[in-house]
């Protein structure tokens, strides 16, 4: 196992899993932890990562009065071993061969499946157009932002377009406002080209995304969605 | 019981009585939201509900007659497949026992409709027996379309997806065939006291 900080509150972990069977892009992993008088705690954490054998990488923001996440970021450490079972949920996936264009929108640690997805489309060098909306609180708090810098250079057919909802570093040029219907219409790729658009992030996030694409003329059969309340681990 | 998580001492953050949380679950007071898709949009004065399937004659009402039928309110606990479980929900709405009284049928199982597509399967024993309704309040107030308004089935001894948000009809069947998460891998059945989450569970 390796640890890799993403924020100040998300750290991936690096996993390798005996006779892991492979995954989709988008799907998630149930994780069960013990304690030693035999108490068990389980949450469910989206893979980050498309297949690549036994090796699975997932994303975990910790939660501050969490039950599992803030053992999973601060306390687990390399070596050590972690029950988990999956992969789960085959609803809110895409692979190359589903076709594009793509449209992603993450709100939070909803980048993590979504990225999954990205880097499945960058692996196979696939000749699919992707938009990427990230939201996040603050340039800090944004999840792969190196990795997404370099993957939204223009060179690759993936843009990646930002909105801080709360503070903006100088010369900001993103989006400074929560995602609203005037966004997504300024973002997403039109109905008419029938594109592919997932949704993962909290609730609130979601159903913003989703209602104004579905307002846009968007089937609602095109958009999956994933969302994740304010409880959790 | 796989192995001891070295260093974790978690302990639930909300206590309840012994008995009334499944294994693996944990008790929220938030309503968290799971659905796959977009909310659907439906006016009330085009919602309808269906029996239908084998049954000697389709059932069908309105909103406004179907608001009309003697309802119930019920408080039940519910448990959600991704781990949590809110007790002492107050619910209002119809007992699937009052839609099904004057329908013969010898069907054995159910496929329940939502508007949107979703559908989810169950044996009809699990609708009928005071143990299930369509639900159109959630606490005192009209249930909100993130949670499945204007109706919902209310099946509290499942896994909550198979209380199917936006419910528009219940399709009486011969044979059972699997529903939406039911094709992705989850249960078939989804008893939360056998912790019945995935398919082979």
């Amino acid at each position: 196992m390796d640890r890799v900080d993403e924020t100040a509150q998300v750290r991936s972990l690096v996993l390798d899993v005996p006779e892991w069977a492979g995954h989709l892009p988008g799907q998630h992993v149930d994780v069960r932890l013990t304690a030693d008088d035999g108490y068990q705690a389980e949450r469910s954490y989206s893979i980050a990562t498309p297949a690549d054998g036994n090796r699975i990488t997932i994303t975990i923001e910790r939660i501050a009065d969490g039950e599992v996440s803030p053992y999973l970021v601060d306390e687990l450490q390399v070596g050590d071993k972690l029950e988990l079972r999956g992969p789960i949920g085959g609803y809110f996936v895409w692979q190359p061969s589903d076709g594009g264009p793509l449209f992603l929108a993450a709100g939070g640690s909803g980048v993590v499946p979504l990225m999954a997805m990205l880097r499945a489309r960058v692996g196979a060098r696939a000749d699919i157009p992707v938009k990427l909306l990230v939201s996040a609180r603050t340039a800090d708090d944004v999840i792969y932002s190196g990795e997404l810098g370099v993957l939204g250079d223009g060179q690759s057919g993936v843009e990646v377009i930002q909105t801080l909802t709360r503070a903006q570093p100088p010369g900001w040029s993103g989006y400074r406002r929560r995602v609203d219907r005037e966004m997504v219409a300024d973002v997403a790729w039109p109905a008419a080209g029938m594109p592919r658009c997932y949704a993962c992030g909290p609730t609130g996030f979601v159903e913003a995304v989703a209602s104004a694409l579905v307002g846009l003329g968007h089937d609602p059969k095109n958009i999956r969605t994933e969302r994740f309340g304010p409880t959790g681990g | 019981m796989g192995f001891v998580s070295k260093g974790f001492r978690g302990r639930p953050k909300v206590d309840a009585e012994a008995g009334r949380v499944p294994p693996g679950q944990y008790v929220t007071r938030d309503f968290p939201v799971l659905s796959a898709g977009p909310t659907p949009n439906i006016p009330l004065d085009q919602w309808g509900f269906t029996i239908s399937g084998q049954v000697d004659k389709p059932l069908a009402w309105s909103w406004a007659e179907f608001t009309a039928l003697p309802a119930e309110d019920v408080t039940v606990d519910i448990h959600c497949v991704t781990k949590w479980t809110k007790l002492d929900t107050t619910w209002k709405g119809v007992s699937v026992d009052t839609l099904l009284k004057d329908v013969p049928t010898a069907a054995e199982f159910v496929m329940a409709h939502s508007y949107g597509g979703y559908t989810t399967n169950l044996p009809l024993d699990d609708l009928t027996g005071g143990k299930a309704w369509i639900a159109y309040e959630f606490g005192g107030e009209p249930l909100d379309p993130e949670h499945g308004g204007p109706a919902r089935l209310l099946v509290p001894h499942l896994y909550f997806w198979k209380s199917a948000k936006w419910v528009r009809g219940l399709e009486l069947r011969d044979e059972d065939e699997p529903g939406f998460w039911e094709g992705y891998g989850y249960h078939n059945y989804g008893d939360p006291w056998r912790e019945q989450r995935y398919a082979g569970d």
